[in-house]
């Protein structure tokens, strides 16, 4: 029983940090529907400006003192955060400032690094609470005891801004309908200012907090990213007593887990993520996402059309500029070419379902990997030739895809996004976990081409075909009665139903090819490398497929295959650097300001501005949002907006 | 379609523009360094920094085959597809002869891989997983830090002296930490079957919940407590486990908890009585050692680190593999680097004919606190030769290479 209660209060303990970073999260979401990426580097920049600050002021007080300063410094980081990057994306599509909170964890981890050296830090103790008291004999360090009583006061003071004061009512407002909240005269900019260095400060205090429980390292900001998504979203999106008990939840079965499960260690926040959104699509306190509820934002897309005849000879001359690069280029730039055309399948079978299906999957590393490890393992096990296991890879990667596919598909938005970012991690921690069979992260080596292919030019040359092929395969399904469905069942999921088209099969169906596709970039991947490990299943590599969709441009069809030709390309360039982080995170944040559409789009409008490219159809180019048009809609009232209702 | 194929075509354009670029190659001899420079700083500076010290010093003394040595520092981020792509561009555009470098047993391994299969030398400095010479173990894959294996038996031999008899066992949930654990099993039962291992945990790599595994430890009530973990796990783990009397009257034994990397964060609240490997270089008095720790410390004014140590050897191995080869033919080189022996600060080292290990030792001594910082004290070098196991194993060992 004592060791009962004593777990418990650890759990509650962990919970502290855990709940005050969420939470900041949580009300970001809530209010700007920004999924801020960059909150671990706010919660690490807490944990070494606490530091620092510990370090200069002495005594009880001067920790406490540091604890709250830490928690403001980072509120104002965030806030010129939000001023310089931000605001001026807020208009771009839907998850677009994701990418521009990318570019601010590589900025942010250069600086750190910069600032406080490349060594871990170990926190300093709290004064007057390093020692423990035994309760029911089990001892309990103080400071965990301090951390459980101040949790709740933070909850209440959160709980009393947002539901008692104007501010929060304002919050409030603007978390259920900020359209009506700026229509009734809330200057909304300084709202979202304000609730984001709330979000942040809350974001330090965590790191803050927590120092003397740990202490700061330059890894912090990703290893505590997956944690907060999962309380937030265990909690419902925007929800804070949903983030406390979901805190809560997670860190008391944790601490079970530890017990009496030891190796669970990696998968149980997930499988309980997954079970409550089963059970509740919702979160815990969430409440249902309302398609459209907060308003199209940006401009709508224009419909997609087949390629004219000059565009057609552009792209034959560039594949053709591609199949003579082992004529006039290096042995490497054709490896590097390969990897980038990989790279690009890979993040256009995303974009298949991203663009036209509308379904964001923060998982989809979970089929480029799968196919991966399925020709992998087909290999090492049953010697199979490598042109079958490189054919039945898509298949396989197609099949997790169905079956992922089924068990997310009745959830929306983000909350569909999370689904499948928990399946994802499922499925990496089988793989990490199953050393017999999968070698486990030391993964499987030796899985190299057939004697035909295996050397740089024929590869190049099959990947080309297969990666090329892919791409074009995706964009003439684009084209197709199905790929038509598809963007009926996103842009319009009520019509398309009376239209007689089976929505979620259409969506599902989608899903399970666009996982075949990723698989089939996935074994171009393990055969090019000849070898695959569980990195190849990481979150990190979703995460690089959905960055340069937005930076390629999401509602293009080419925003994928320019988005990643660019990032991969100016990754191997600037790889070489000492600060390479810090140059590409501001080249990305510079790309974001500059060109919310992403690059394609923007070049794009370019080529029609100066008259290269006609636009395809002049009615629609008007059809814009009218806030952005209103003065071209002046100048030109003889064409009437048809569509002011975007 | 169109705008991002002319996008691409300007870029390989580009890249082709690079490779005219390339340098003079005859002048330099080339080694292909690839690390995670940034994913962990913390370990690849003071890396780099023992083989710069070993760079200048080889180069001072008329450098390899009467042209200096160069080492080319890539980035890969951490990830083995990208340190594949980069080892392809050094060996091809970059015209190094061979290949080193890496913390990461994964991507040492993917490295390992390929250079097999592109018939390419590669000197795995760091990684420490065991399969790399042995169950994986290739031709063209030589390693030269001491590895998981041989550091686990060190500590099991000191652990055997002991009259502990149940253990628990803690390390970070991944291959290193499992081979470290099976290893130290293996080891200790080897020497003391009476022992009985009462609980094994699992925390996540830099995830641990130290609270938690304290009282999952605690509750087992083990005579003494084999741990793993590393870095800022190591740091929590230890204060959680001071703060609950977790390691009162137990015994403790910690695998690289001695190196300066892990020690010197702890600061005053290192584990005092802990037996752990380590590197204590405020310590070494004999000539080789000592001539190699001023250097370090009059070339950057700080202690080196077990990494220092490494690099600088890395730079010697490579320079004696090279000199004995008499060429920079991959074949001659690895036939040069089978029995290859090498002077280096801790003694002569052998890299061993028949699995490509170096028999590279570790400093095994008991944690004490000194002016508010963690050293070693009654340490001794235990030389890695004695810890490996017997030929015919090795070859049982080591099937992909036969």
């Amino acid at each position: 029983m004592g060791l009962f209660v004593a777990q418990v209060l650890t759990g509650l303990a962990n919970a502290a940090a855990l709940f005050l970073v969420a939470s900041g999260l949580s009300l970001i979401f809530g209010v700007t529907r920004i999924v801020n990426f960059a909150h671990g580097s706010f919660y690490m920049l807490g944990a070494f400006i606490g530091y620092s600050l510990m370090q200069v002021l002495p005594g009880m007080f001067g920790f406490w003192a540091s604890v709250v300063l830490a928690g403001l410094a980072v509120g104002v980081i965030g806030v010129i955060v939000e001023i310089c990057v931000l605001r001026p994306v807020y208009k771009a599509p839907e998850l677009f400032q994701l990418v521009a909170t990318f570019g601010v964890i590589l900025v942010i981890q250069d600086l750190a690094l910069l600032t406080w050296g490349a060594d871990d830090v170990l926190g300093p103790r709290a004064p007057g609470l390093k020692g423990i008291v035994r309760i029911m004999d089990e001892p309990v360090p103080k400071y965990d005891l301090a951390l459980i009583a101040i949790t709740p006061f933070i909850l209440f003071g959160l709980w009393y801004l947002i539901a008692r004061t104007r501010v929060g009512i304002l919050v409030r407002a603007a978390t259920q309908d900020r359209e009506m909240v700026g229509a009734l005269g809330v200057n909304q900019a300084w709202l979202f200012t304000g609730v984001f260095f709330l979000g942040a400060t809350l974001a330090g205090l965590g790191g803050a907090i927590q120092l003397p429980k740990g202490g700061a390292d330059l890894l912090m900001d990703f290893n505590i990213l997956a944690a907060i998504f999962v309380v937030v979203v265990i909690g419902g999106m925007g929800s804070l007593p949903g983030a406390y008990v979901a805190a809560v939840l997670i860190s008391v079965l944790n601490v079970f887990g530890v017990t009496y499960l030891p190796q669970s260690t990696l998968v149980l926040m997930f499988v309980v993520m997954a079970v409550v959104l089963m059970i509740k699509p919702y979160g815990l306190f969430g409440r249902e996402e309302v398609a459209g509820e907060h308003g199209q934002v940006g401009e709508p897309e224009r419909p997609i059309k087949p390629a004219g005849i000059k565009v057609r000879v552009l792209v034959a001359v560039g594949i053709l500029l591609l199949a003579l690069l082992p004529v006039f280029g290096s042995s490497f730039s054709q490896v590097l070419t390969a990897d980038v055309i990989i790279f690009c399948l890979f993040a256009a079978s995303l974009h298949f379902i991203l663009g036209l299906g509308g379904l964001v999957s923060f998982g989809h590393a979970a089929y480029f990997g799968g196919g991966a490890y399925v020709a992998a393992l087909l290999v090492s096990y049953l010697q199979t030739p490598m042109e079958i296991a490189f054919l039945l890879a898509p298949v396989g990667a197609g099949f997790a895809a169905f079956i992922i596919g089924w068990l997310c598909m009745r959830l929306t938005g983000v909350y569909f996004a999370m689904l499948t970012l928990a399946f994802a991690q499922l499925l990496w921690s089988l793989v990490y976990q199953w050393g017999e069979f999968t070698g486990g992260d030391d993964g499987l080596v030796d899985i190299w081409p057939s004697e035909w292919l295996n050397s740089t030019t024929p590869y190049y040359y099959f990947t080309l075909v297969f990666g090329i092929g892919g791409i074009l395969l995706l964009r003439h399904v684009a084209h197709s009665p199905f790929g038509y469905a598809l963007r009926a069942s996103r842009d319009s999921a009520r019509q398309a139903e009376a239209t007689g088209i089976n929505t979620k099969r259409v969506q599902w169906l989608a899903f399970t090819f666009a996982g075949a596709v990723a698989g089939l970039s996935g074994a171009l991947f393990v055969f090019s490398k000849g070898s695959v490990f569980p990195t190849e299943l990481e979150v990190a590599r979703s995460f690089d497929a959905l960055i340069v969709i937005f930076l390629g441009g999401v509602k293009t069809l080419s925003g994928a295959i320019v988005g990643g030709a660019s990032l991969e390309y100016a990754k191997d360039f600037l790889t070489r650097f000492e600060y390479w982080r810090l140059t590409l995170g501001l080249i990305i944040i510079f790309v974001v300001i500059l060109a919310p559409e992403g690059i394609s789009g923007t070049l794009r409008k370019l080529a029609e501005r100066i008259g290269i490219m006609k636009d395809p159809d002049s009615n629609h180019s008007k059809i814009r949002n009218p806030a952005v048009n209103a003065k071209a809609h002046t100048r030109e009232n003889t064409r009437e907006n048809t569509r002011e209702d975007p | 379609m169109k705008i991002q194929q002319l996008i691409t075509s300007a870029l390989v354009a580009a890249a082709i523009g690079l490779t005219g670029m390339s340098a003079n190659a005859a002048d330099t001899i080339k080694i292909g360094e690839i690390n995670h420079y940034k994913r962990m700083a913390a370990f690849a500076g003071p890396y780099k920094n023992g083989i710069e010290l070993g760079l200048q010093e080889i180069n001072d003394a008329g450098g390899v085959l009467g042209k200096p040595l160069e080492f080319i520092y890539r980035d890969d981020q951490g990830k083995p597809g990208e340190a594949v792509k980069i080892a392809e561009e050094l060996m091809t555009r970059e015209e190094a002869v061979m290949l080193t470098g890496t913390i990461l047993s994964h991507v040492g391994l993917a490295i390992s891989s390929y250079a097999a299969e592109k018939k390419h030398l590669y000197l795995a400095s760091e990684p420490l997983a065991d399969s790399l010479v042995w169950e994986k173990g290739n031709e063209y894959t030589f390693r030269l830090r001491s590895s998981t294996y041989m550091q686990a038996a060190m500590l099991a031999e000191e652990a055997a002296k002991t009259d502990a008899k149940t253990y628990a066992t803690i390390a970070p949930n991944y291959a290193y930490g499992k081979d470290a654990v099976a290893a130290f099993k293996k080891a200790l039962t080897a020497l003391k079957p009476e022992v009985e291992f009462v609980t094994e945990q699992w925390p996540a790599l830099f995830k641990i919940d130290a609270g938690a595994e304290v009282q999952a430890i605690e509750r087992a009530k083990p005579d003494a407590i084999y741990n793993v973990t590393f870095g800022g796990d190591l740091a929590k783990f230890v204060r959680e486990g001071t703060t609950r009397g977790l390691f009162e009257g137990r015994h403790a034994y910690g695998l690289l908890t001695g190196e300066p990397e892990y020690l010197e964060p702890l600061a005053d609240e290192a584990p005092v009585g802990w037996v752990v490997t380590g590197y204590p270089w405020y310590d070494l008095t004999d000539e080789s050692n000592k001539a190699f720790v001023d250097a370090y410390q009059a070339k950057y004014e700080e202690g080196p680190k077990i990494g220092s140590l490494v690099g600088y050897m890395t730079a010697q191995s490579i320079a004696a593999g090279i000199t004995k080869a008499g060429s920079t033919d991959t074949d001659a080189m690895i036939a040069a680097f089978k029995g290859l022996e090498v002077d280096t600060p801790v003694g002569k080292i052998t890299f061993r004919g028949q699995d490509h290990q170096s028999t590279m030792g570790a400093f095994v001594g008991t944690v004490a606190l000194k002016d508010g910082a963690g050293v070693l004290v009654d340490w001794k070098y235990k030389d890695g030769a004695d810890y490996l196991p017997s030929d015919e194993e090795v070859k049982k060992l080591r099937p992909a290479a036969e």
